[in-house]
């Protein structure tokens, strides 16, 4: 079983400059280590849609790399996402989901069927390769091949619950930082200011 | 009974005047025929989606990396991809226009079909913007659509109110 923060750490070793689209207990682990801010998205405001919108960043920049990391709860909310992906096939979208099996920022609830195997069905839907990975010391061998290798790819990662005792606060803080960081993302990868205020936040 | 048709060619011209770059979709009943009109566009890339609720994250993800896209979902689907209208398109503030078809409308004031009769109130509930295009007449109320999404950043809706037409049917087309 691996930590978060391990995973996290792997993960960010092999980046490069590639778009991170993170969501739930991992955001705030990646967020920590992450060295690239202006190419973070952290999706704290629409549960579960993690993975849509990076594929749409992936189709929408088809020479960057992007990471999805995404969690059991969140993508069993938006399980038709695997076969909209694979449909579109991008080759360019990496897709991480730490499963821990419950929903840790609202107290540890199971999610409803906990052993889902999240690279068997990602296989079944068209995924170019999936990977389902227990301990630290082969996903930090094995992903810089995997990173290489051509996508749509699934990297289920088993992770070590972090049940929070007292859910998280899901704050409009949260809410407000999204469409800031979306705008920088835009600028970073347009190299254009041009998407002004709108919104309730900005 | 609505006079009038709406051609696909004449919506899909709209759209390569307005630099669309995806269409993201989940085709309804109401809309096979702009589909077909669409595969035959070589500027405009189909993204098929699973759900509606995936249609504005998506289109989200690509306007971020500099795409220009619009969604296509039945109104039934909307209601369905409400949390993805209010954080993905309201909440950061996304010009996006969403051509929504409106199943079960006509203009005789009243309709069995429940998807035709929230659909107006449903977008004045989220304070949603909307024009109906009901035939090729009304086309010129999709360049207000795009630019009132573009000048206010906040998603648009277009609510298709009748049945695209097959490409050789009555009606001048204007293309």
């Amino acid at each position: 079983m691996i930590t978060y923060a391990d995973a996290c750490r792997v993960i960010n070793e092999s980046r490069g400059e590639a778009v991170s689209v993170s969501t739930m207990t991992q955001t705030k682990y990646w967020n920590a280590i992450s060295q690239e801010p202006d190419l973070d998205i952290s999706i704290g405001n629409a549960m579960s849609k993690a993975s849509s919108v990076a594929l749409g960043v992936a189709l929408g920049d088809e020479d960057r790399t992007v990471l999805c990391l995404d969690s059991d709860g969140s993508l069993l909310m938006n399980f038709g996402t695997l076969a909209t992906i694979a449909g579109m096939a991008p080759k360019n979208l990496y897709h991480f989901v730490f499963n821990n099996g419950i929903y840790s920022v609202t107290g540890g609830q199971p999610v409803p069927a906990p052993g889902v195997e999240y690279t068997k069905v990602a296989e079944a839907c068209g995924y170019a390769s999936a990977y389902r990975f227990d301990d630290i010391e082969s996903l930090a061998s094995d992903l810089p091949d995997v990173l290489s290798s051509p996508g749509p790819v699934l990297i289920e990662i088993i992770v070590k619950s972090e049940p929070q005792a007292e859910g998280v606060d899901q704050t409009w803080e949260s809410n407000a930082a999204m469409p800031l960081q979306l705008r920088a993302l835009r600028k970073r990868l347009t190299g254009s200011d041009d998407w002004g205020p709108g919104g309730p936040f900005i | 009974m609505i006079n009038g048709v709406l051609h696909p060619k004449n919506v899909v011209a709209q759209l390569v005047q307005h630099g669309v770059t995806h269409y993201v979709t989940l085709p309804d009943s109401e809309t096979a025929h702009m589909y077909k009109a669409l595969v035959d566009e070589p500027s405009i890339t189909i993204v098929p989606v699973a759900r509606e609720g995936e249609a504005i994250p998506v289109a989200a993800g690509l306007f971020i990396a500099g795409q220009n896209p619009i969604i296509s979902i039945q109104n039934a689907g909307l209601y369905e991809a409400g949390d993805s209208l209010r954080g993905f398109a309201l909440g950061i503030g996304l010009p996006l226009v969403m051509f929504i078809g409106y199943r079960g409308h006509n203009r005789k004031g009243d309709t069995p079909d429940s998807a035709a009769k929230l659909l107006e109130p449903y977008l004045h509930m989220w304070r949603v913007e909307h024009f109906v295009v009901e035939s090729d007449d009304d086309l010129d109320r999709v360049p207000l659509a795009f630019d009132l999404a573009k000048k206010t950043n906040q998603p648009v809706a277009v609510a298709i109110g009748t049945e695209y037409a097959k490409a050789d049917s009555e009606g001048s087309e204007q293309r």
